[in-house]
């Protein structure tokens, strides 16, 4: 029990953040279909945010930092409206396909 | 004390755990079905992470904006008429575990490098201390409102610019053929929850002056709410039927925010500097007509674009 409260938040979540951010570039890299491109890039992406707001935390009784709060907030409606783009894009490209 | 202390140490393991194991199963699995799914529990999850690192706006973006509209966007091209849609990974597994072993090698490098720097730089490096000394003149008093939308004003304004730039590209794509069913049976739940959704944004908005909360969350309620409209069935999900009357919302975000910022300059006041007995009321101005244009913008975006009236 007491070896488990060592463990640092910021450290345990920081590094799952970079470690997102890698299984989302394998899945980038190696996937042939687009849609499953995409999936990965929002995994990468995720991962990026994740270890931005571990930086941000300070601690169970400090306000965490509201730089990168908000920097994160920005960055997820950016995310999710290329994602939009994105696959309007493939969609398009796939009616092309069929016609 | 110490006992507690454990069990949020064991809690944190096992978020981590479950996060790590559903974004794999989200990028390994074949099935594209299944891999959405995974992407949207995953959503769902990371909210709960955001919430158990202090970060509770985030939290409520994540679940409206990252896990439902990602979700509602990403099933939206689901085709009907294709049953199996299977991804198989395309390389022979030597490759797929070469390029396995290499991004954990390069991950395990990232974090060697962040946190034998971050100690270093730690002090010098953060901005929150100036934000809390500084809160008292942003006429707000939540430390994320004001660095949204006074302290970093130009990154959101810029931001909102990268909205209006993607509903930009998707509208000039032209309609796309929607993968969606739209169901009667949808349309008693909207006539309950489209109402309570624009209350919810309207409250979500005001709040965010004093707690978590503000435009981009009430922006992706209001979408919630066009969107469910669309999937009971109605062609132009809420949205005006007038196209100008379209394009003025789509604009009227970056546009205001915009004319705000120029016409403080001109009050030679510079740029987004917003003298401090009226900043409350410029932010709530900003922020509204943003929430009309992020709520517009990400209805558009799920519906693949121009409504089918206007595309015949």
């Amino acid at each position: 029990m007491v070896g488990l409260s060592a463990i640092n938040p910021q450290f345990l979540y920081g590094c799952a953040g970079i470690f997102l951010f890698a299984i989302g570039l394998w899945g980038t890299w190696l996937h042939a279909h687009y849609v499953r491109k995409i999936i990965s890039l929002n995994v990468m992406g995720a991962g990026v945010f994740l270890t931005l707001i571990a930086v941000a935390y300070r601690g169970e009784n400090l306000p965490p930092d509201p730089v990168p709060h908000a920097l994160v907030l920005t960055g997820i409606v950016v995310a999710v409206s290329a994602t939009a783009l994105a696959l309007v894009i493939i969609r398009r490209l796939e009616d092309a396909a069929n016609e | 004390m110490n006992l507690l202390d454990g069990l949020w140490g064991i809690l944190d393991l096992l978020l981590v755990a479950v996060l790590l194991l559903l974004a794999m199963a989200a990028v390994l699995s074949s099935d594209r079905r299944r891999s959405m799914m995974l992407f949207i529990v995953f959503g769902l999850v990371l909210a709960l992470v955001w919430a158990r690192l202090h970060a509770p706006d985030i939290a409520l973006a994540e679940a409206a904006i990252g896990a439902g509209l990602g979700g509602a966007l990403l099933m939206a091209t689901l085709r009907r008429d294709t049953h199996q849609q299977t991804d198989q990974f395309p390389q022979h597994p030597v490759v797929l575990w070469g390029a396995g072993v290499l991004v954990m090698v390069l991950g395990t490098m990232i974090a060697w490098g962040l946190f034998s720097v971050l100690p270093t730089v730690e002090q010098t490096w953060r901005k929150g201390a100036a934000v809390d000394a500084q809160l008292a003149f942003s006429g707000v008093s939540h430390p994320v409102t004001a660095v949204l939308l006074n302290f970093r004003a130009w990154d959101t304004l810029l931001e909102l610019a990268v909205l209006l730039a993607a509903i930009l590209g998707i509208r000039a794509l032209g309609y796309v053929r929607s993968a969606y069913v739209t169901e009667v049976a949808f349309s008693q739940l909207a006539v309950w929850l489209v109402p309570l959704l624009i209350l919810m944004a309207g409250y979500v908005l005001w709040a965010g002056a004093h707690s978590p909360g503000g435009a981009f969350q009430a922006g992706a309620l209001l979408a919630g709410a066009g969107i469910l409209l669309r999937l009971a069935g109605y062609s132009h999900a809420g949205l005006p039927t007038t196209r100008w009357l379209v394009r003025l919302g789509l604009v009227v975000g970056t546009g205001v925010f915009l004319l705000v910022g120029l016409g403080l300059l001109g009050w030679g006041q510079g740029f987004l500097h917003y003298p401090v007995a009226y900043a409350k009321w410029w932010i709530l101005l900003i922020e509204m007509l943003a929430t009309v244009s992020i709520g517009m913008t990400l209805t558009l975006a799920f519906m693949g674009g121009i409504p089918q009236k206007e595309a015949a």
